[in-house]
This record gives C-alpha cells, sequence and structure tokens, in this order.
C-alpha cells in the first residue's frame, strides 16, 4: 500500500516522516525535476506499506516547483507513486491556511487521514480546537492529534494506517474543482476566486470549532519581541556576522583533524597495499589511482557534516528565514534572491554542500545563477595553494607599519571571490531568461529548539547523498588521471627512463628513482599534455610544469601542491613544503638565471586558482542538482576563461 | 486607497483587493485574500520585506508584493 504525506511546509510533515520511518529512509528523484523523493517502510507494519514524504507545499495549485511535483503526481492517476491514502499534516496552530491544502486533498477522493500535528503550540497559543465537530464538518474523516517533535500520538497514527479503515466517502468540501481526482479547473483567476471562496468556508467552519482563551498573543508577544531584534537594522547585522564567525571557526578548528586522520589513513592505506600486494600495475592502480580516489570523497565528509549540522540549525530553529529577510534586499540587485546567501557562504568553506543548499530557492533562475556563482568564493581546498604560492613569492614586508603583506594578500584573495561572485551573478542576470517572476512570500515560523533525532537523519542523508552521487564521478576521475600519468604513447617512457644513467653508489638510489618518475611524468600522457598547453600558459608566466599542475588539479585544486612536489621529484617529502619551496624558488628559466617563480607568476597563479573551475566534486554536484549537462559544461567554461584572462591580466602587468 | 506596503506599524487593517499579478494567487493561497485582517508587526532594514500578521502567523513578503494589497 502506497501512503502519501502531504502538508505545509513547516508543519512538521519531515518530523512525522522521520518518526514514521526511522533511518529506514530512501531517496530517489521525480523524473526531470530536482526535486528529490523521499520515501520509507512505516514501521512496526508486517504488510509492505510505503510512506512517501512529498514537498511541502502551501496549495494544490503550483507556484513552485516543489509544488510542481505534488500537483503532477496527484492529477495523474496512473502514476505509479499515486497514493492509496493521503495523511495531511496540518498544524494546528494555523489551522486556517492548514486547511486550505488539507479540504483541496480531501476533495480529490483518495483516502485520507487528518495528522492534526503542533497541537501543543496551538495550547500555548489559548487555541481550544474541538475536534470531533471539525471530523464531523468535514465529512467525518478521521482526525489523529499527533506531537511529531516529540513523538506523542504516533503509535495511534501508525495502529490506524496499518488498520488501513475503508474512508468514509464525504461530501466534497467544495464542489466542481477537483472531483473524482480531477482538476477540473485551469484558468488561474479561477482558480484564485476558488481559494478566496474555500477559505471563506474555512473561516465559518472554524468559528464553530476553535475557541480561543484569553492571554492569546503572549507567546506570539514574546516571538515577535526576539523578531525585533534579529532584524534590528544594525543588531540585526552584528548578530548575523557573528554567528557566521563562529559557525566558520568552528567548522576550521573541529574538521581539521578528522581530516588529517582520513588523509592519513588513506595515505598509509596506499603504502600498506604496495608493500603487501605483488609488485604490478593492479597494485599501483589501486594504491595510486583508486585509494587516493576514495579518499578524496572521504576527506569532504567532515566539513560536509559540519556545514550541513549548522545549516540545519539554522533552520530549524527558524533563525534562517530572518537571514533570508534581512539580506534580501541586498542580494536582489544581483540577480540572486535573500535565499541565496546560505549558499555563498557556505561556499568559503566548500562549494558541494552550499550548492546542495541551494534547494530552498524557490525560483528557478535565482537557484541557478546562485549555483553557477557559488564556486567562485574561495573554498578550503584553495587555501593550500594560496599558502604555497603565498610563502614563495610575496615578500615578508610590512603595510602601513603594522599589515603583513602576507596576510593581505591572503585576505585580498577571499575578497576577490567574493566581488567575482556578485560580478558573474549580475552577467548571468542578463542572460538567463525566466518566465517565472522573482518573489519572495515566505512564513516566519516561530522559534523552536532543533531536534536531535531530525538532525541525525538529514546529515546521515546528505552525507550518503555526497558519497554515492558525487563519490562515483570523483573517483572515475581520479582513475582516468592515474592511466594518463602513468602511461605514455608507445615506448615513449621506457626510452627515456633508459637515458637515465644507472646509479651506481648506495647513495644514489634515492636520486635515481626521483629522477625517473620525474621523466616518466613528463613523457606520460598527462606530461605531454602538459608540453603541449605550454604556449597557451605562457603568456600567464607559467612553465610546462604548472600546466601539469594545473591539468591535474582540474579534479581537485588542493591537487597542486602534491603535482608540485611530483613534478619537482621530492618524492616522499609530500607535506614538507619547505624543501617543495626551495626547490620551486631555485627553478630557473631553461638556459638564464631567471628563477621561474617570480611574484608576477605567483600572483597570476594564485588569481587563476582563485577563479578557475577546478572540482570534479562541484561538477557532479552540479550536474546532479541541474539535472542537465550544459550548467557544470558553461560553469567551467566560463570560470575556467576568467580565470585565464585575469591570469593573464596579472602577469602582463606586474611582469 | 491605502496599500500594504505604505501602512504603518502595529495597525490592524481589512484587505479590500489584490491587483492581479503573477504573484497574488500566492499570497491567497498563503491566507492574504480580500476580508482578511492583517497588521505591519516589523520590517527589514533599507527598504527590505515587511512582515504581517495573518492570524496570529507570521508572512513576510517585498514591498514590491505588499503594493499588489489594497487595504483600508
Amino acid at each position: 500500500m502506497k501512503i502519501s504525506l502531504v502538508g505545509n511546509p513547516n508543519s512538521g510533515k519531515t518530523s512525522l516522516f522521520n518518526q514514521l520511518t526511522g533511518l529506514n529512509q530512501k531517496i530517489g528523484n521525480f523524473p526531470g525535476v530536482t526535486v528529490d523523493k523521499k520515501s520509507g517502510k512505516l514501521k512496526r507494519s508486517d504488510s509492505e506499506i510505503e510512506i512517501l514524504d512529498l514537498p511541502g507545499i502551501y496549495s494544490l495549485y503550483p507556484k513552485t516547483q516543489d509544488e510542481k511535483v505534488v500537483y503532477d503526481l496527484l492529477r495523474d492517476k496512473t502514476h505509479k507513486d499515486y497514493p492509496d491514502r493521503i495523511v495531511v499534516v496540518v498544524d494546528a496552530s494555523n489551522l486556517e491556511r492548514n486547511l486550505l491544502l488539507f479540504t483541496q486533498v480531501l476533495d480529490l477522493g483518495v483516502p485520507v487521514t487528518m495528522a492534526l500535528n503542533m497541537t501543543d503550540v496551538a495550547d500555548k497559543k489559548g487555541l481550544v480546537i474541538d475536534i470531533e465537530k471539525l471530523s464531523e464538518v468535514l465529512g467525518g474523516i478521521d482526525i489523529l492529534p499527533i506531537v511529531a517533535r516529540t513523538g506523542k500520538g504516533i503509535n495511534e497514527l501508525i495502529d490506524h494506517l496499518i488498520e488501513n479503515k475503508p474512508a468514509k466517502t464525504a461530501e466534497p468540501f467544495l464542489g466542481g474543482e477537483f472531483d473524482k481526482g480531477q482538476f477540473l479547473i485551469d484558468d488561474p483567476e479561477v482558480r484564485k476566486e476558488r481559494v478566496e471562496n474555500r477559505y471563506k468556508k474555512i473561516r465559518q467552519v472554524l468559528s464553530f470549532v476553535v475557541k480561543q482563551k484569553t492571554l492569546p498573543k503572549s507567546l506570539i508577544n514574546r516571538h515577535r519581541a526576539v523578531d525585533k531584534i534579529l532584524t534590528h537594522p544594525f543588531f540585526g547585522y552584528v548578530i548575523f556576522l557573528g554567528v557566521l564567525f563562529v559557525i566558520f571557526q568552528a567548522i576550521y578548528a573541529w574538521s581539521e583533524w578528522p581530516m588529517d586522520l582520513i588523509d592519513t589513513l588513506f595515505v598509509s592505506a596506499s603504502a600498506w597495499v604496495k608493500d603487501t600486494l605483488p609488485e604490478g600495475m593492479l597494485t599501483n592502480l589501486i594504491a595510486e589511482g583508486i585509494i587516493p580516489g576514495l579518499g578524496g570523497v572521504v576527506i569532504f565528509i567532515p566539513q560536509i557534516t559540519l556545514l550541513f549540522g549548522f545549516i540545519f540549525i539554522l533552520e530549524e530553529t527558524g533563525y534562517m528565514s530572518r537571514v533570508v529577510f534581512i539580506l534580501d534586499r541586498f542580494m536582489r540587485p544581483f540577480g540572486l534572491n535573500g535565499r541565496s546567501v546560505v549558499p555563498l557562504i557556505s561556499g568559503v568553506a566548500c562549494a558541494i554542500p552550499a550548492i546542495m543548499a541551494t534547494r530552498t530557492i524557490d525560483n528557478w533562475k535565482e537557484r541557478l545563477i546562485t549555483i553557477m556563482v557559488t564556486p567562485l568564493m574561495s573554498c578550503s581546498a584553495r587555501l593550500p595553494v594560496y599558502t604555497l604560492l603565498i610563502a614563495l613569492v610575496v615578500p615578508d614586508t610590512m603595510v602601513a607599519g603594522f599589515i603583513n603583506l602576507k596576510g593581505l594578500v591572503l585576505l585580498g584573495l577571499y575578497l576577490i571571490g567574493v566581488v567575482a561572485a556578485l560580478l558573474a551573478a549580475l552577467a548571468f542576470k542578463l542572460f538567463v531568461k525566466s518566465r517565472q517572476k522573482s518573489f519572495l512570500v515566505m512564513e516566519l515560523p516561530l522559534y523552536k529548539m532543533p531536534r536531535w533525532n531530525n538532525l541525525i537523519v538529514t546529515l546521515w542523508e546528505k552525507v550518503r547523498l555526497f558519497v554515492f552521487d558525487a563519490g562515483k564521478i570523483i573517483f572515475s576521475i581520479s582513475i582516468i588521471l592515474w592511466v594518463l600519468a602513468t602511461f605514455g604513447p608507445g615506448d615513449r617512457i621506457e626510452e627515456a627512463v633508459a637515458k637515465i644513467p644507472e646509479p651506481t653508489k648506495e647513495e644514489q638510489v634515492e636520486e635515481y628513482e626521483k629522477e625517473v618518475s620525474s621523466v616518466s611524468l613528463s613523457n606520460s600522457y598527462i606530461g605531454i599534455l602538459g608540453h603541449a598547453i605550454e604556449p597557451a600558459i605562457k603568456p600567464l608566466g607559467y612553465n610546462w610544469q604548472i600546466g601539469i599542475a594545473l591539468i591535474t588539479s582540474f579534479a581537485a585544486r588542493e591537487v597542486f601542491v602534491g603535482s608540485m612536489a611530483t613534478i619537482y621529484s621530492v618524492g616522499e617529502d609530500f607535506d614538507d613544503e619547505a624543501t617543495l619551496l626551495d626547490r620551486m624558488r631555485s627553478e630557473k628559466i631553461r638556459g638564464t638565471q631567471e628563477p621561474v617563480y617570480t611574484f608576477a607568476t605567483g600572483l597570476s597563479l594564485m588569481i587563476f586558482y582563485a577563479f578557475a573551475m577546478q572540482c570534479m566534486s562541484t561538477l557532479a554536484i552540479v550536474l546532479r542538482e541541474t539535472k542537465n549537462w550544459k550548467y557544470p559544461f558553461i560553469q567551467l567554461v566560463y570560470m575556467t576563461a576568467l580565470a585565464y584572462v585575469a591570469a593573464l591580466i596579472t602577469y602582463q602587468l606586474l611582469k | 486607497m491605502q496599500t500594504l506596503d505604505l501602512l504603518q506599524l502595529n495597525k490592524a487593517v481589512t484587505v479590500k483587493s489584490l491587483s492581479p499579478n503573477g504573484v497574488t494567487s500566492k499570497l491567497v493561497d498563503m491566507g492574504l485574500y480580500p476580508g482578511k485582517t492583517v497588521e505591519v508587526v516589523f520590517k527589514a532594514p533599507f527598504g527590505g520585506p515587511i512582515a504581517i500578521d495573518l492570524d496570529g502567523y507570521t508572512l513576510s513578503l517585498r514591498i514590491d508584493e505588499a503594493s499588489l494589497v489594497e487595504v483600508e
């Protein structure tokens, strides 16, 4: 049996879904749209009862993508997910607005149950609801009072669903609109009139059913007092910046050790494989391709988990909608929406969870622009690249006597990311066409404490989604890169290696091995590619070695440091940046005494890394979220072009 | 004729009509329809959205959207 959960956003539908199914959930997709389809088996049911959690909606007439999904499903009785029963989650503290959707669903004629949620909040608001009478006016439908957040009434609801009593055939609440499950009205104006009529009738019903006790507004007034502070012209923004500061400190501080741990684990796993398995191509593939590839997926998990944890808390408490409320004004000129703030800020940690967080933006155009520009924010993977290059080329001088120039350059790189993201948004605003009108009509829910079991379910879901969906792509690209770096055309690598003089003394062996790996790389497919793009990157101040690092960085930009280390043959000392720094500093342009890494080249490289789309995982997530190859492709092209031009200008001005 | 965007804070009024526009039906869905009593409860700074009270729940909308709502 199929049961669909329908309800307003903020009605506690997701809490109820988690209560009904536990961790036994799976996420699929509705065909052709970006809305996730969450389903799960009902707890305690022997028979197959599947619960489908439909997106939160306010009306059966679609205005947003979420609403369209529900509309398409409920309009089509032959749809494979068409429910045998619908449970409508109704927020008891907001009865009038919630009954709009409920009565629309009731009129579809599918057996329907009302889960009357948040009866505790209604109580605090001083509302007394006569449930029996409400059931009676609505034609004798089943109403089960619950508090989904605490689990009150859930067992009774599960019993009721398992029992599966045949529904009474009630008269439609408002005839001629959804009779026999059909959507009879197409004209938007008539639909609007219908909604108004429905509301009028609901009000009449409510005047019989709901009594308001004394002291009605004290709860609301307390919440409004908090609102006044959080949306204050001065304190509102100060508090917001303070919250951001705390979150970023926490993300950097708490994700460091698990990331180091993961890194160490995968490096030692590679080493173990090399030592244990017999020497050969397969061992190399596992040790140098597959394990680092997996590591590249897993290493993002701590940041994703932390960032989503914080975002979840901001959302559950209701603070996020206040942030959207105070920042909408500043985002609109850029073709963005107040809701774009969350992904843009998250992008400083990592673009992957940031892009996943754009789903809260209703308007497709604004969402797409947000997705397109978010990777311009300097993410944490750029930090090692910046650190290395700043140490290499920026002199240790003080500006105005007390500001460290190195620190200033680093800050500048972050700022340039923000500016670039906003300007790119402005450009996309001109190109992205949309008939959908931009609007921000948003409920500001009451503040509440987050539920920790919901947090666990949400995090589990996000991490699983990332590991499996993006992971597959990152993993395949890593293997391809390994193949390109290991093999060369014909016997080219072998011939080049044969030309290196064999070591005669014991202490020369290590030197010889470094030379071999360097020559092998130079003659591999990727080395040849590095040489091939040299003419194109020469105007930016780069040589073929940097070219290789650029190419390998297209999988993930943090690869840069490792590639540099491999190219400059520092062998095992991957993490010893001092050694690498010395080698890079002493690197001279062929046949001259000019150093390769001048201030101009270094800065040009930093600018390149600030703008270029060098992250397979991000592209994979963009593809997943937009469901169209076009968008990650455009993103790759425009960001790389921007990086090229900006780096070119930087180098030509400074050289 | 007065519209919702020009209304002062904490003054209860009744919605008279909504000018037709792509977003009007969204407002109606959210419970903002003719005959409803509303009140502006707080505003975002610098001409940002406004927050109105609708029977004890808070709805926010942009000034542009509020200007579609005629009240008395």
